[in-house]
């Protein structure tokens, strides 16, 4: 089914953003998201690649600046490619935002949410372009 | 400068009102940015949760601050604590007129619920009505929220509604609602059978986002059934080449190249349709099939992979190297020190990679170096998931090429000794029988030997503390039969030592039992050679705590061993024969003794019995849930993760040189059942001890499958006719690679040298070794086109294990190496584009200073904005610095400043 998760974690491991595109208990993913977090974590140098195998999920991350985007995937998914959606993300909010940082996440997490639900759906990537992926956010905003 | 930065911020200070949100929210989100640990994080969310319970109970709540109470109750869930008191608010947000309010309530409710939460129904009727609504951004918060929280029973509820919307004049609104039907097929494939046509109709929508979805379930329907759409070729021939001719919208570029993503997703899906099927991997790719131009190219995108300094790119090679490995053997020796440095790199992740690379190139010549590896590093992590996976490809790869019984016997030690509560049953069960059968042959002496040398090493692991109860039933067992045999050790020796393990684990029943057993037997063996048994003390007080035992099954043991123990020796020798292990028992399944009593009273008017599935008319269904069964226990140890991702053809493959595999995909899954289902019940639960059969499953054809797929090359092709002449051939063959790159690169690491010596270097003499062997072995195979059935024999333990491992080897011959090469496909296609992915990528590794990013995007901000800052000299991104500033500037005024405790919550995340 492809992307399994999306986290964004800080570097002392708190949760700033976590959206699962499978059902799991509250304990389930506080359970996962500190496993992924401390191994994650644990990979700070830069002579590692971006790439980590738990349980039967493959995640690949990628820090900015003080954030981890973390993205836990099927097998079969291709990691480049991933490492590359986190990045337009990244971009995508930085659009929004304009020089987007961790507090505007924490300020505006409906939005960043927003922004993922036009992006990914059912676990896949379905829009990509950054005008159609803000529009119904710049929308909304302008009806304020 | 930062003065400058900080005055601007003062500047800028003055009228900004807030983000329009409360003090209160904004004070919750500072102390949670700027605490320090889980703890005090924790103390805030639990105050947080106090406020909230008592806010939301207050009349009449503004819609706004009722907006910010649901996201701070989604803050509380992320942070890990229950916010179910609060459902209730967000689920009546969804009612809401507003379009912001109405679509945070359902990511609220997206967010909190389950699909089969019992207020989704509070939710269907709203979602209906909104389905409705001429405001198509309401119609899309609606689709988002079908997306997450309609389960099968709801799907008729808003299913013809999703259907009229498939044709909404909203392109946004086509896409979301042809992702609703990928979520109702996902569900419940029935619901929507009837609809799947339209996945194929949207495919050509005029708009690229829609059409770009709806990939996402046309990929699911022909990974399904690839042949329903194999008409689809020429649409997705032709709507990639529109793509890379740049004919989409400029907005789907991502750094210069034309959509990437959805190229990314045409190619898997044309790998899917071109498996097997040559003329559509022509329309596709105008190559024939295996196309050496397009392996070699793959192996050059690979040797560049594991060339750069980049560890994700190094990963991608070493992936791609266990894809293509498959269908050229060559690749991999071209690479050896790459690999080698892979497998002692300090990151774990490349590591395992790297490992499964070797799992997938082991060959009988490999195999111990490879093993021995692979336990070194499943004693060496800590991670359960990852060292049951590793343990199991230890007893894979040791079932299958060990080379030798006692090499195989000290694996299985080894694993069971550091993974034994990890490995399945069936491993211990196979390692039973491999001691009890021995090599099959008849060679009797050989079988004691390696008897003996099992009791010795079990002997001497016993007294180790803490072992696994799995590895302990296994030591009993064997102790219990052929402790005594050799007459090395003595009845009261070997019983001791038995007592001593149930003593020690007197919480683990099953080890016990095995103990109890295995006492037995000594036992019954000294009274049958007519020697007097004398029962050791702690051994009598063992029976004794046991006769009054709770486990009815440890109390029959008991009593059955104090029985024995009275017996006359004939009694003792039939009752427990020596070594009969093996020996089948024959049941009489249908209990044909009973018919002249059943045909006495049916004849006295008895109704007759009828069997319970003639009863209830389930005759074939039930008969085929029980061979489903079989199979699902036969295939308890498989892992379908390292399987082809393709159903293999094991038997027509129609000649060795054509890796075009013919579409007959259910022949496997039937092989195991003929075997079984004849047999009498005794046997049947025997057959899971059972290694034939097993290694067919099992067999990794991997490596040696290439013999034949590399055998069109001339001189494989004089390897792999010939027979045991040609084995000086090969093996100076062998060492030519391996001087010749001695003479080039003389300072490489000797010890290095020699793993990759060890790793690759045999690798030509195994292939004529095998060849040869089975050539020996098996005449017919290369000759005739006949299925390789299943043997009837059972199959040999190693290293016999070699020739019967040629049935599947054929079978991988005929894989498809284009399914192969998708992974390969897809990561290129990234350079599919004119820019280097190279370039691209090499800096792509993990960022922890971020000016790589930087650069990247500064190219980008530099091309697409155009930056007319002179403001600030040391930002030099966007037009967006002066709302930044404000935005600091705001933050500041509410006491978030970064001087504060949390400086990095400023950090930009680009910069």
């Amino acid at each position: 089914m492809g992307i399994r998760f999306i986290l964004m974690v800080n570097k002392q491991g708190q949760t700033r953003l976590a959206q699962y595109y499978e059902w799991l208990t509250l304990e389930e993913r506080r359970a996962l998201e500190g496993e992924i977090v401390r191994k994650c974590l644990a990979r700070n140098d830069q002579q590692q690649c971006s790439f980590v195998e738990h349980r039967n999920y493959k995640i690949v991350y990628r820090r900015y600046a003080s954030l981890f985007f973390m993205v836990g995937v099927d097998d079969d998914e291709n990691e480049l490619a991933i490492l590359e959606f986190i990045h337009l993300l990244v971009e995508t909010m930085d659009k929004h935002f304009g020089n987007v940082c961790e507090l505007d996440i924490m300020f505006h997490l409906e939005k960043a949410h927003f922004m993922l639900e036009e992006m990914v759906m059912n676990g896949c990537i379905v829009e990509t372009s950054k005008a159609n992926i803000l529009s119904p956010i710049q929308l909304m905003d302008k009806a304020h | 400068m930062e003065q400058l930065k900080t005055i601007g911020r003062e500047l800028a200070m003055g009228s900004q009102g807030g983000f329009g949100q409360s003090k209160e929210f904004l004070d919750l989100v500072k102390s949670i940015g700027e605490s320090r640990s889980k703890a005090e994080e924790d103390r805030i969310v639990l105050s947080e949760i106090d406020i909230l319970k008592r806010k939301l109970l207050e009349p009449d709540i503004p819609k706004r601050k009722m907006k910010e109470y649901i996201i701070r109750l989604v803050y509380i869930e992320m942070l890990g604590h229950d916010a179910s008191f609060g459902y209730i608010h967000a689920v009546k947000m969804t009612h809401h007129d507003t379009l912001l309010l109405k679509r945070t309530g359902y990511l609220a409710v997206t967010l909190f619920l389950d699909e089969d939460h019992d207020l989704i129904i509070l939710i269907v009727n709203t979602i209906q009505k909104d389905l409705r609504s001429d405001n198509y951004l309401v119609v899309c918060a609606a689709l988002n929220a079908v997306c997450r929280l309609i389960n099968e029973e709801t799907i008729p509820a808003v299913l013809p509604q999703v259907v009229d919307l498939l044709n909404h004049q909203k392109e946004a609104v086509r896409k979301k609602a042809i992702m609703a039907l990928h979520r109702f097929h996902r569900k419940s494939p029935s619901s929507v059978s009837h609809l799947v046509s339209n996945f194929r109709r949207k495919l050509c929508d005029n708009d690229p986002g829609v059409m770009g979805a709806t990939l996402c379930p046309l990929f699911d329907l022909i990974s399904e059934d690839v042949d329903s759409y194999k008409d689809l070729v020429s649409s997705f021939v032709s709507i990639l080449k529109q793509v890379t001719e740049r004919r989409l919208p400029k907005s789907y570029d991502y750094h210069q190249m034309p959509a990437p993503f959805i190229q990314i997703k045409l190619l898997k899906i044309m790998a899917l349709l071109s498996g097997g099927d040559k003329s559509a991997s022509e329309m596709m790719y105008m190559f024939q099939l295996p196309s050496p131009q397009l392996l070699e190219a793959a192996a050059d995108a690979i040797s560049k992979f594991l060339k750069s300094d980049s560890h994700n790119l190094k990963y991608m090679g070493i992936d791609g190297l266990g894809r293509l490995i498959k269908i050229s053997s060559d690749i991999a020796e071209q690479h050896q020190l790459a690999v080698i440095d892979c497998l002692e790199d300090p990151d774990d992740t490349l590591k395992r990679k790297t490992f499964e690379l070797l799992y997938k190139m082991t060959k009988s010549s490999n195999v111990e170096v490879i093993v021995d590896r692979m336990i070194d590093y499943m004693i060496s992590i800590n991670d359960n998931h990852y060292k049951t996976e590793i343990a199991s490809r230890c007893v894979e790869l040791a079932e299958q090429f060990a080379p030798s019984n006692q090499w195989f016997i000290q694996i299985m030690n080894k694993v069971f000794e550091h993974a034994g509560d990890l490995v399945n049953i069936k491993v211990a069960h196979n390692l039973m029988r491999l001691i009890a059968e021995g090599f099959g042959e008849d060679d009797d002496d050989a079988d004691n030997k390696l008897r003996l040398s099992a009791v010795e090493s079990y002997l001497q692991i016993i007294s180790e503390p803490k072992l696994p109860s799995l590895f302990l039933q296994v030591i009993s067992w064997v102790l219990g039969e052929y402790g005594t045999a050799d007459g090395k050790y003595s009845a009261s020796y070997i019983s001791g030592k038995l007592c001593d393990v149930a003593d020690a684990y007197s919480s683990d029943e099953t080890v016990k039992g095995y103990a109890v057993s295995a006492l037995m037997k000594i036992y019954a063996f000294e009274i049958a050679c007519g020697r007097k048994v004398d029962v050791l003390p702690e051994c009598q007080s063992l029976i004794e705590e046991l006769l009054a035992s709770h486990s009815t099954d440890l109390q029959q043991r008991a009593y059955e061993l104090q029985a024995l123990l009275a017996l006359d020796a004939r009694a003792v020798e039939s009752i427990l024969p020596l070594d009969a292990s093996c020996e089948d028992i024959e049941v009489d399944k249908d209990l044909s003794f009973l018919n002249g009593y059943i045909q006495q009273a049916i004849e006295s008017g008895a109704q007759p019995y009828i069997s319970e599935r003639e009863r209830s008319g389930m005759f074939e269904t039930t008969d085929y849930h029980s061979q489903d069964h079989h199979e699902v226990t036969s295939h308890a140890l498989r892992f379908e993760a390292y399987e082809l991702p393709k159903p293999s053809v094991p038997s027509q493959a129609s000649t060795e040189l054509v890796p075009v595999p013919e579409p007959s995909y259910y022949s496997e899954p039937h092989q195991p059942v003929s075997t079984s289902s004849s047999v009498s019940e005794r046997e049947s639960s025997e057959i899971k001890l059972r290694l034939d059969g097993v290694k067919q499953k099992w067999g990794r054809p991997s490596y040696q499958s290439s013999t034949s797929a590399s055998s069109s090359t001339p001189p494989r092709a004089a390897n792999g006719t010939s027979t045991h002449a040609d084995g000086g051939v090969a093996s100076s063959s062998s060492s030519k690679p391996r001087s010749s790159y001695e003479s080039k690169k003389p300072e490489i690491d000797p010890e290095k040298q020699r793993l990759a010596a060890s790793l690759f270097g045999g690798s030509s003499l195994s292939r004529s070794d095998r060849k040869s062997s089975s050539g020996g072995h098996k005449p017919a195979k290369g000759t005739a086109n006949k299925p390789p059935k299943e043997n009837p024999i059972p199959v040999q333990p190693p290293p016999d294990l070699l020739d019967f491992g040629e049935p599947t080897a054929t079978s991988v011959t005929a894989t498809d190496p284009f399914k192969e090469l998708e992974g390969l496909m897809d990561s290129s296609s990234q350079d599919g584009g004119s820019t280097d992915v190279m370039g691209l990528y090499s800096d792509a590794a993990p960022v922890t200073t971020t000016t790589s990013v930087d650069s990247l995007l500064s190219e980008l901000s530099g091309s697409s904005k155009g930056n007319p800052g002179t403001y600030q000299s040391q930002t030099s991104k966007g037009p967006n610095s002066k709302e930044a500033l404000e935005k600091d500037a705001l933050v500041r005024q509410m006491g978030v400043n970064p001087t504060s405790q949390n400086p990095t919550l400023f950090k930009d995340l680009l910069g």
